[in-house]
């Protein structure tokens, strides 16, 4: 297969690591930027899920298979083990059940990609704590009145939201500045995580 | 009844069996095709109609005169482009364009009327595949339909796995619904309350049009949605035919230009429809239930298909709502079948994906593409 094209670093993660010819569904497929680069660059035939339905339109225009729905209310209509991978992309802070869309990730996907912005990052910190105002940041570039995300959490408390549903972590990826760093630290250097879990 | 062109009108060589148990035969295939079928024969967009639709999708209809009912989406250049496609689109068996109907000549030389067996939206696309036999045409690219067709669409795939790469399902269900059942008999309940009727067997005198009429008036209401009706009509008042603008009869005329309009949608309607088609054609909807002959488990249904699916729905469609949608799609991927759905923004009801939805086009060509 031909490299991967330039994609989001998490995107990039998640495409360079799903083996060809696996079942993936991604939720949250926007446009299908990473649909579009599975199928054509590890002849993949990855379904997504997407609550807008502009965006649907232009996956279906793009010829990808793409179903307008959201996580909560139309995962649950997916049947056991349909996939292998399942993907939500910065979408798990904006949920308002996100324990339950853990077990749905790995009830319709055997192992499921799960990445969003951390709230512990050292700018959030500094806001909060020193400002004393809601973080506004490249991670988060909405101001608390006008964000989706209304379930904003850290590095710490993923992982322990995984432990808890009996769940285990089996790669982490952390993101700054657009570029992958290194794990040390990461709870306040990365401004974006990436873990893929499975079942425990 | 329109004569049937003979280049695009076929008879099929075997008799037809029928869900009813009983069997359809001579049976007569009228079609239209637009643009050329590739050496291959592997560019065929099959277009399937709905309930008052017919084979002229992109052509002048020949009794009205009007454009195709889908010229805006089939052309040259168009979403389903036939610079690309050869589209063959079927009048369905039941019906009053060519194709075997209540009106075709019977056994005895005279129209079956009422001895025309019942027919259902199965039996359709069998005689269609029956067609495509006689074609030569294996798999179709694409098979597309709205409404009704979206019904003959989902039952060609189910019935007849394999033979379509492609199925596009606008503004469908898997099943006519009991209020869409209710709508349909009170149709049907004005044709034979149409002193005309006869039992069906008018075709030597006067046809029951005012009965087809008022069912045509009906069914166009679930057509439309209540907010499209009040920005076209609102409650305004027609010029009376003595001049004065906007006034009240006090009588039963069409005083409100909304009755206007569904008078005149209602006998243009009998002038290019068969009464007995539309009890006909509107039974076998009522019939349609995909899932039945599968343990009522849409799912199984799609078990051994191998198409690619997408369907399409309009936020205003009360009558196939985006519910009966969402219920297709549930049972596809339940059944591991590849599936997009999308619901569409259109102030136009049901009607929406006959019009200029916003994104239908684009979906349409990306899809079929």
């Amino acid at each position: 297969m031909s490299t991967l094209p330039d994609l989001r670093p998490d995107l990039a993660a998640i495409a360079g690591t799903i083996p060809d010819g696996s079942r993936v569904l991604d939720i949250g497929c926007g446009e299908g930027t990473l649909l579009a680069a599975l199928a054509e660059h590890k002849g993949i035939d990855a379904r997504g899920l997407e609550i807008d339905p502009e965006r649907v339109a232009t996956c279906v225009s793009r010829g990808l298979s793409v179903v307008q729905g959201d996580a909560e209310a139309d995962l649950v209509h997916y049947p056991d083990d349909a996939f292998d991978y399942a993907i939500l992309g910065q979408t798990i802070q904006m949920v308002d059940r996100p324990a339950e869309v853990i077990d749905a990730l790995l009830r319709v996907g055997r192992s499921a990609f799960v990445s969003f912005p951390n709230f512990a990052h050292w700018r959030m910190r500094v806001a909060l704590g020193l400002g004393g105002r809601m973080p506004v940041t490249p991670a988060l570039p909405e101001s608390w009145h006008a964000t989706g995300n209304i379930r904003n959490l850290t590095v710490v408390d993923f992982k322990e939201l995984v432990s808890d549903r009996g769940a285990r972590i089996e790669r982490s990826w952390y993101f700054a500045k657009g570029r992958e760093i290194g794990e040390f630290g990461a709870n306040l250097r990365a401004e974006f995580a990436l873990f893929l879990i499975g079942r425990g | 009844m329109p004569a049937c062109n003979p280049d695009l009108c076929l008879t099929l060589p075997d008799p037809l069996p029928l869900d009813s148990g009983a069997t359809l035969a001579p049976v007569t295939i009228a079609y239209q095709q637009y643009g050329e079928l590739s050496p291959e024969r592997d560019n065929v967009v099959l277009i399937f109609h709905a309930l008052t639709g017919d084979q002229y999708v992109a052509s002048p209809h020949p009794a009205t005169g009007k454009p195709g009912w889908w010229d805006r989406m089939v052309g040259p250049r168009k979403p389903i482009d036939t610079n690309r496609f050869c589209v063959i689109s079927t009048n369905v068996i039941g019906g009053c364009m060519g194709s075997t109907g209540p009106a075709s000549e019977g056994p005895d030389g005279k129209p079956y009327g009422q001895r025309f067996p019942v027919v259902t939206i199965h039996d359709m696309v069998r005689a269609i595949a029956g067609l495509l036999d006689v074609l030569e045409i294996d798999k179709v690219h694409a098979a597309v339909g709205g409404s009704m067709g979206g019904m003959q669409a989902m039952a060609f795939a189910s019935d007849f796995p394999g033979r379509a790469e492609r199925v596009l399902v606008l503004a469908s269900a898997a099943r006519q619904s009991a209020q869409n059942i209710a709508f349909h008999e009170v149709g049907r309940q004005a044709i034979m309350a149409d002193a005309n009727w006869n039992g069906g067997a008018y075709y030597d005198g006067a046809h029951p049009d005012a009965g087809l009429a008022v069912a045509r008036m009906a069914a166009h209401i679930t057509y439309l949605s209540e907010a499209g009706l009040t920005e076209k009509f609102g409650r305004r008042l027609q010029q009376r035919p003595d001049g004065s603008d906007g006034a009240k009869s006090f009588g039963f005329e069409a005083d409100f230009q909304v009755e206007s309009y569904l008078r005149y949608q209602g006998s243009g309607f009998t002038r290019r429809f068969d009464a007995n088609s539309y009890l006909y054609i509107t039974r076998a909807i009522d019939y349609f239930d995909l899932a039945e002959t599968h343990g009522g488990r849409l799912a199984d249904a799609f078990a051994h298909t191998s198409s690619r699916f997408c369907i399409v729905s309009f936020d205003t469609d009360w009558l196939y709502t985006t519910e009966e949608s969402r219920h297709i799609v549930r049972a596809l991927n339940a059944a591991g079948a590849p599936v997009s759905f999308v619901e569409l923004s259109s102030p136009y009801g049901h009607d929406g994906f006959l019009l200029d939805t916003p994104g239908l086009d684009e979906v349409v060509q990306g899809f079929v593409s």
